[in-house]
């Protein structure tokens, strides 16, 4: 099937369930919705409504109960542990809100990390990882930098940097501005907004409102089911409504 | 992930604990150096030994009363009473033993000689005028004994170096008369200082015709041994045969199983040697690897603490792209790295520990002893110590390998 009859993401009737030594937990209970290449995408919900369960799916990073997941028109299914893997590799960036940059580590080689699980030679890796830092707008300098040595902001940015590196098809940031400050968490916003402006698929994980207006639309979880799903009406833009 | 990356992977992730992972390596640092020296300590002895039995010349025999030694603790083979005199007659003839060259019998033991009130215990050694020959030790001041002195049982001794500096450290020891067993002995030869060898110390000895030995310092009507030269190397195995044959005709013996003497050559001194060396340092190697399966131990214990630790960073990883496979390298190539880091500093720390030791043993001892960089337990000990870090690092690279990645990025 061509990717022009499929979303870049189906989900029908996506279900988790949790097995405890007793009980049995769900925490997704039947969602579908599709993603179109160049949304952005805001999952809002309280704690426990599954937004970080969706995601996991979303993102390869866990399989769903029962229902259905098509990737760029393929169901999640057909692909092995090492095919997904490489999806995750080169298809998919992460960003987290511990932000996971690995300690001792300058930027730029963290930054250069799903490169060298791409394969990709040492030289293109240098170039095209200075890219991404840029368009994050990290500053030269601190490119060898170690995490320790930057703020909150600066590491979730580079944060960023890493999981655009790879031109992924899209971009899935799971709470990017929980551990930051208004300020940086603005600058982050605004961040991932550039890249979504500039064709990026994104996908964000929020339980804060103002967070969840930089995108275009809004899907709400409770309880493991799709409450809303909403275009936004008074995006925001730099951090303003307009 | 290529195989050059995970390596630069596995660098860096050591680098983040250098002390520990110092540490880490200590048993296995233990272990090779052990090993090292101990082949390189037994590769010099080997080389020691060898060279002294070589230094003897390669056409000498050795008859010996008895049974071979079966091991170290087969005493009574040893003290036999079953070389006589009429066999030193019979192998004399040209037409039992007909390339045998030189034939001397020895007696030896040990006893107390004094000098005036001062005493000294060498080692009684009775012999013919040979022994200087055959030894290649003639004394630098005075005389060999006379075949004349041999017939008439004289009572006459030459001493050895440090048996003269004790007894006669000021004066001339030359004509002197010294005591052994109540007997008067004059001194007529004092050997150069010549120092250890396999066989014995020959500063510490007092040479004497076997007569005299046999008669008034032992009581003893049969030999020790007897040293023999062919006449040239060609015919040493022929000479051998005619040796135990012309003894066994002598001794009424026609089951081979029961010879009650034994006939050494150097080739098959050299063999012995070798055989014991060898086993004794493969004895003692494998003791010193006990500590390599600890040090192997030890490794997998830090390895599993590191795979909790970095639970994190292998989600992290996971979630980029890393395949199960990825990680699995990464941590085996981290503990193989390890080990073989280990292996490394334990070859250089053995090969400085034998080298000092060889140089102690060569100075203060005053042994040819040659230091021996055993080039092939070097390569065996590095294969060895790469094989513990994958043997020892395989459990917890596939515990890592294994983890969820999504319950790895919430660990705290």
């Amino acid at each position: 099937m061509s990717e022009n009859i499929f979303p870049l993401i189906r989900a029908k009737n996506l279900s988790k369930i949790y097995d405890g030594n007793f009980t049995e937990t769900s925490a997704l209970g039947g969602v579908s919705f599709d993603v179109e290449a160049g949304e952005f995408l805001a999952i809002m919900g309280p704690s426990g409504s599954g937004k970080s369960t969706l995601l996991h799916i979303l993102g390869f990073l866990d399989k769903p109960t029962s229902g259905d997941y098509y990737f760029e028109g393929k169901k999640m299914e057909e692909f092995n542990d090492e095919e997904l893997a490489g999806i995750r590799n080169k298809k998919m960036g992460f960003v987290f809100q511990s932000f996971n940059l690995l300690r001792r580590t300058a930027l730029l080689e963290n930054v250069k990390l799903p490169l060298k699980y791409a394969g990709i030679a040492e030289k293109e890796q240098d170039a095209m990882a200075r890219r991404a830092l840029a368009a994050v707008n990290l500053p030269e300098e601190t490119f060898s930098h170690e995490p320790s040595q930057l703020s909150g902001g600066e590491q979730q940015r580079a944060a960023i940097a890493r999981a655009i590196v790879n031109n992924p098809s899209i971009i899935f940031a799971d709470e990017p501005t929980g551990n930051l400050d208004s300020k940086s968490g603005e600058i982050v916003m605004q961040t991932l907004q550039k890249l979504n402006n500039e064709g990026n698929t994104v996908i964000l994980i929020t339980h804060e409102t103002f967070t969840a207006e930089y995108a275009q639309r809004i899907i709400r979880l409770l309880d493991g089911q799709i409450e809303s799903d909403n275009r936004v009406s008074n995006r925001r833009f730099n951090g303003f409504i307009k | 992930m290529n195989a050059k990356n995970t390596l630069k992977t596995a660098i860096t992730g050591l680098k983040m604990q250098r002390s520990r992972s110092l540490l880490t390596i200590l048993g296995i640092v233990i272990g090779i150096t052990a090993i090292i020296m101990v082949t390189a300590l037994g590769q010099g002895a080997q080389n020691l030994i060898l060279g002294e039995i070589r230094s003897i010349g390669s056409k000498v025999i050795a008859v010996a009363p008895g049974r071979q030694p079966e091991g170290p603790t087969d005493f009574i083979s040893m003290f036999s009473d079953s070389l006589k005199e009429k066999d030193l007659a019979v192998l004399r003839k040209k037409e039992n033993v007909p390339h045998l060259a030189k034939i001397m019998p020895i007696v030896f033991g040990s006893e107390v000689m004094a000098y005036q009130a001062d005493t000294y215990r060498p080692t009684i050694i009775g012999g013919t005028d040979l022994f200087a020959e055959i030894y290649d030790t003639y004394p630098d001041k005075g005389r060999i004994f006379t075949e004349e002195e041999i017939k008439s049982y004289a009572d006459v001794v030459i001493i050895g170096f440090k048996v003269k500096n004790e007894l006669f450290p000021d004066s001339d020891a030359l004509n002197q008369k010294v005591r052994i067993k109540g007997r008067n002995f004059r001194v007529i030869g004092i050997l150069p200082h010549k120092g250890q060898s396999s066989f014995f110390n020959f500063d510490e000895i007092a040479v004497l015709p076997y007569t005299t030995a046999q008669r008034y310092i032992f009581g003893i009507k049969y030999f020790n041994r007897f040293t023999v030269e062919a006449d040239s190397e060609d015919s040493v195995l022929q000479t051998v045969e005619d040796i135990r044959i012309t003894l066994r005709n002598s001794h009424g013996i026609t089951d081979p199983a029961k010879d009650d003497f034994f006939i050494e050559t150097q080739a098959s001194a050299i063999d012995m040697v070798g055989t014991i060396t060898s086993v004794l340092t493969l004895f003692l190697a494998s003791i010193a690897a006990i500590s390599l399966l600890v040090g192997g131990i030890g490794i997998m214990n830090i390895m599993l603490v590191s795979v909790t630790e970095r639970t994190r960073e292998i989600g992290l990883r996971k979630a980029v792209g890393a395949t199960a496979k990825d990680i699995l390298r990464q941590f085996l190539f981290e503990a193989a790295l390890l080990t073989m880091l280990g292996g490394i500093i334990g070859i250089l720390l053995g090969a400085l520990f034998s080298f000092g030791i060889s140089l102690i043993l060569s100075k203060a001892l005053a042994l040819s002893w040659a230091f021996v960089f055993p080039v092939k337990a070097a390569l065996l000990g590095l294969i060895i110590s790469a094989a513990v870090g994958l043997i020892f690092g395989l459990y917890p690279a596939r515990k890592a390998s294994s983890k969820n990645p999504i319950e790895s990025l919430r660990y705290e």
